[in-house]
C-alpha cells in the first residue's frame, strides 16, 4: 500500500474508534459496546439496551456534539488547505484571518440584534466581509505577502471579536461571559442534532467538493502566473475557492464558535507524513481534523468535569505553539 | 514555411505601453531569440504571447488559430512558459512538479491522461533534470530549479515553448546543455521563443533574432543580419563587433 492509502486507512479507522470512545467517555459510565448498542438501536428502531437516561446521554447529548466536533474540525481542516494554498501563505488558517471571528459576529447579531437572516447565512456574511477586509488591508500599498496577510488578519480578527463581544454585553443578561467566550473560542457545549445538521449539510454542499479541488490547488504551488500558464483561470478560482471557504466556515462557525488553529496544524501534520500535494492532503486533512476536535472537545469537556473548558482553549494551547513552530522555520515572514 | 505569428502585441498598465504593437513571425521549428536591453518588455512579451498577460490588443496565430483566443485550458496544451526565478515555498519533489504540466491534459478530478507517467518521466530525462526527480525542489540550486522548470514545460507537450532567460543561472557547461535541449526540441518540430541576454548565444544558435526596444520591435530577421555592429550600438549603447570564438568558428560579439 502507498503511504497516503495507509494513512487514509488509519485516519479512517481512528475516527470510527475515536467516536465511539469519546461517547463513552464522562461522568455517566458507559461502555463501548452500550454506545454501538444504543446508536444502532436507535437507527434500527429496536429496544435500547440502556436505561432512558444514559440512553438519552448518548443519543441526545453526546453522539450529536461528537459528530458536530468530528464535521467542524473536518471542515476547518479544508479550509485551512484550500486558505493555505490559494494565498501561498503557510500560516493561512479560518481563524488567524479573521473569517471565523467576522462568521461569529454575523452570527451573534442574528441571534441578539433580531437581524432578520439564517444564523449560517449571517455567519457567511460576517466570514466574507472579514476575508475581503483581511486581504484588502494587506494588499494596501504592496504585495500580498504572508506577514502582511497575517498582521492584516489579525487586526480584523480582533475588531469582530471587540465587537462579537460588545453586542453580546448590550443585550444580554447575567450569564453573557459564557456566551462571549463560547464565540470567541469556540465551544461544541451546545450541540444537539440541528448543529450536525447544519454542519453535515455545509460540509455535504461545499466541504466535499472542495476536497476535489486539490489539482486545481497544486497548480498555485509557483505562484498567480505560473497558475495561469497551466490553464488556470486564476482570479475566478481564487474567488470562488475564497467564497466558498467563507461559506463553509460560517456554517461551522455558526454551530461551534470561532474554533482556532484547526485549520492550521492538522494539514502541517498531515504533509509531515504524506507531503504537500493537495490532492491527497485535502481529504486526509479532513479525517485528521475530524479525529483531532473530537478528542480536544472530549479534553475539554472531561478534564475538569463537572466544568467545562471551551474547546477553543484546548486548540489554541496546542495551534499557538505550532503556530511559533512554523513562524521560527520560516527564514523571513516578509 | 509557416510560422507563429505575433500580430499587434500590446500590453497597457494604465496609460503605459509595456508592449507596443509588436509584431513578428517566428519560424515553426525554429529557435527566435528576443533580445533588447533590461526593461524593454521582453519578459512582458513573452507572458502576453502566452495568454498570462492580458493583451490589449493583438493576436498569435498559429496555423491560422488565434492561440490568445482559445479557452486556457486548451492554450496550455499548445504554448508552455518557463519563467525566471519561478519559486515555492512548498516542498515539492521534482517529479511532482513535473507532474504539474500535465494539468492542462487531465480531467477535472485528475484522471483521463492515461500516458502521464511516461511523458513526465521523458520531461525529465530531456531537460536533464532527472537527477532532481526526487529531490525537494526548496533544497536546489537556481540552474538545478531551471531544469526542472523546463521539464514542467515539456511535460505539457507544447507545440510553442516560450522561455525568459533560461541560460540565466546555469553555469558555463550547464548553459551549453541548454541550447542543445533547445537544438533537439526545434529539431523535434517545436517553435522556441526565447528571451536571452547573451548576444553571442542568439547568435551562434537562432534561426532569427527580434530586437526589443521600449517595448517596440526596433529590428527583426535573420541573427547575423540583423544585429549589425551598428543597431547593437543604437540599442544596448555599447561598440561592439562580431568575430570568430576559436574554439567553435560560432560568431562571437565583442564589446568595448
Amino acid at each position: 500500500m502507498t503511504r497516503v492509502a495507509v494513512t487514509a486507512t488509519v485516519l479512517g479507522a481512528a475516527l470510527v474508534a475515536s467516536v465511539t470512545v469519546a461517547i463513552a467517555l464522562g461522568s455517566a459510565d458507559l461502555g463501548v459496546g452500550e454506545v454501538w448498542g444504543s446508536i444502532v438501536s436507535h437507527l434500527g428502531g429496536t429496544a435500547s439496551p440502556l436505561d432512558a437516561l444514559r440512553d438519552g446521554i448518548v443519543w441526545e447529548l453526546r453522539l450529536p456534539r461528537v459528530l458536530t466536533a468530528a464535521l467542524v474540525g473536518a471542515g476547518l481542516a479544508v479550509v485551512g488547505v484550500v486558505m493555505q494554498a490559494i494565498t501561498r501563505n503557510q500560516l493561512a488558517d479560518p481563524f488567524l484571518l479573521g473569517l471565523s471571528s467576522g462568521a461569529s459576529l454575523g452570527a451573534v447579531s442574528v441571534l441578539l440584534l433580531g437581524v432578520g437572516l439564517l444564523l449560517p447565512v449571517a455567519a457567511f456574511g460576517g466570514a466574507m466581509i472579514a476575508l475581503v477586509a483581511t486581504l484588502s488591508l494587506a494588499s494596501v500599498g504592496g504585495p500580498l505577502t504572508p506577514g502582511r496577510t497575517i498582521l492584516a488578519g489579525i487586526a480584523v480578527q480582533s475588531f469582530a471579536a471587540a465587537l462579537t463581544s460588545f453586542v453580546i454585553f448590550w443585550t444580554a443578561t447575567g450569564d453573557s461571559y459564557r456566551d462571549i467566550l463560547s464565540w470567541l473560542l469556540g465551544s461544541l457545549a451546545g450541540a444537539r442534532w440541528p448543529a450536525v445538521a447544519i454542519a453535515g449539510v455545509a460540509m455535504l454542499v461545499v466541504g466535499v467538493p472542495l476536497m476535489f479541488s486539490g489539482r486545481v490547488l497544486d497548480g498555485f504551488a509557483f505562484g498567480d502566473r505560473s497558475a495561469a500558464a497551466l490553464g488556470i483561470p486564476v482570479a475566478g478560482v481564487r474567488w470562488t475557492l475564497l467564497a466558498a471557504s467563507a461559506l463553509l466556515t460560517g456554517a461551522l462557525v455558526a454551530v461551534s464558535g470561532a474554533i482556532g488553529f484547526v485549520g492550521l496544524v492538522l494539514p502541517h501534520a498531515v504533509r509531515l507524513v504524506i507531503g504537500p500535494g493537495n490532492r491527497a492532503l485535502l481529504p486526509l486533512s479532513a479525517l485528521a481534523g475530524a479525529v483531532f476536535l473530537v478528542w480536544a472537545d472530549t479534553l475539554a469537556r472531561t478534564a475538569f468535569d463537572p466544568r467545562e473548558l471551551p474547546v477553543g482553549i484546548v486548540t489554541a494551547l496546542i495551534g499557538a505553539p505550532v503556530f511559533a513552530i512554523l513562524l521560527l522555520r520560516r527564514r523571513s515572514v516578509g | 514555411m509557416s510560422a507563429v505569428e505575433v500580430r499587434d502585441v500590446t500590453v497597457r498598465v494604465g496609460e503605459q505601453a509595456l508592449v507596443d504593437g509588436v509584431a513578428f513571425d517566428a519560424p515553426v521549428g525554429g529557435f527566435t531569440a528576443i533580445v533588447g536591453p533590461n526593461g524593454a518588455g521582453k519578459s512582458t512579451l513573452l507572458r502576453a504571447v502566452t495568454g498570462i498577460e492580458r493583451a490589449a490588443s493583438g493576436m498569435v496565430l498559429l496555423d491560422g488559430v488565434d492561440l490568445l483566443a482559445l479557452p486556457r485550458r486548451q492554450r496550455a496544451r499548445i504554448v508552455a512558459l518557463v519563467e525566471q526565478d519561478a519559486t515555492t515555498e512548498l516542498p515539492l519533489t521534482g517529479r511532482d512538479v513535473v507532474r504539474l504540466g500535465r494539468s492542462p491534459h487531465e480531467s477535472l478530478l485528475g484522471g483521463g491522461d492515461a500516458d502521464a507517467a511516461s511523458i513526465i518521466e521523458s520531461a525529465l530525462a530531456r531537460a536533464g533534470a532527472t537527477d532532481f526527480a526526487e529531490r525537494d525542489i526548496t533544497t536546489l540550486s537556481g540552474g538545478e530549479r531551471q531544469r526542472v522548470m523546463l521539464a514542467r514545460a515539456l511535460a505539457q507537450q507544447p507545440r510553442v515553448l516560450l522561455l525568459d532567460e533560461p541560460t540565466n543561472h546555469l553555469d558555463l557547461a550547464a548553459q551549453l546543455d541548454m541550447t542543445s535541449v533547445v537544438r533537439s526540441l526545434t529539431d523535434g518540430g517545436v517553435t522556441v521563443i526565447a528571451a536571452v541576454h547573451d548576444l553571442s548565444l542568439a547568435a551562434a544558435h537562432a534561426d532569427a533574432v527580434v530586437v526589443v526596444q521600449h517595448g517596440r520591435v526596433a529590428a527583426h530577421g535573420p541573427t547575423l543580419e540583423t544585429l549589425t555592429p551598428a543597431l547593437i550600438g543604437d540599442v544596448f549603447g555599447v561598440r561592439a563587433e562580431w568575430t570568430r570564438n576559436p574554439l567553435t568558428g560560432r560568431p562571437l560579439l565583442a564589446i568595448g
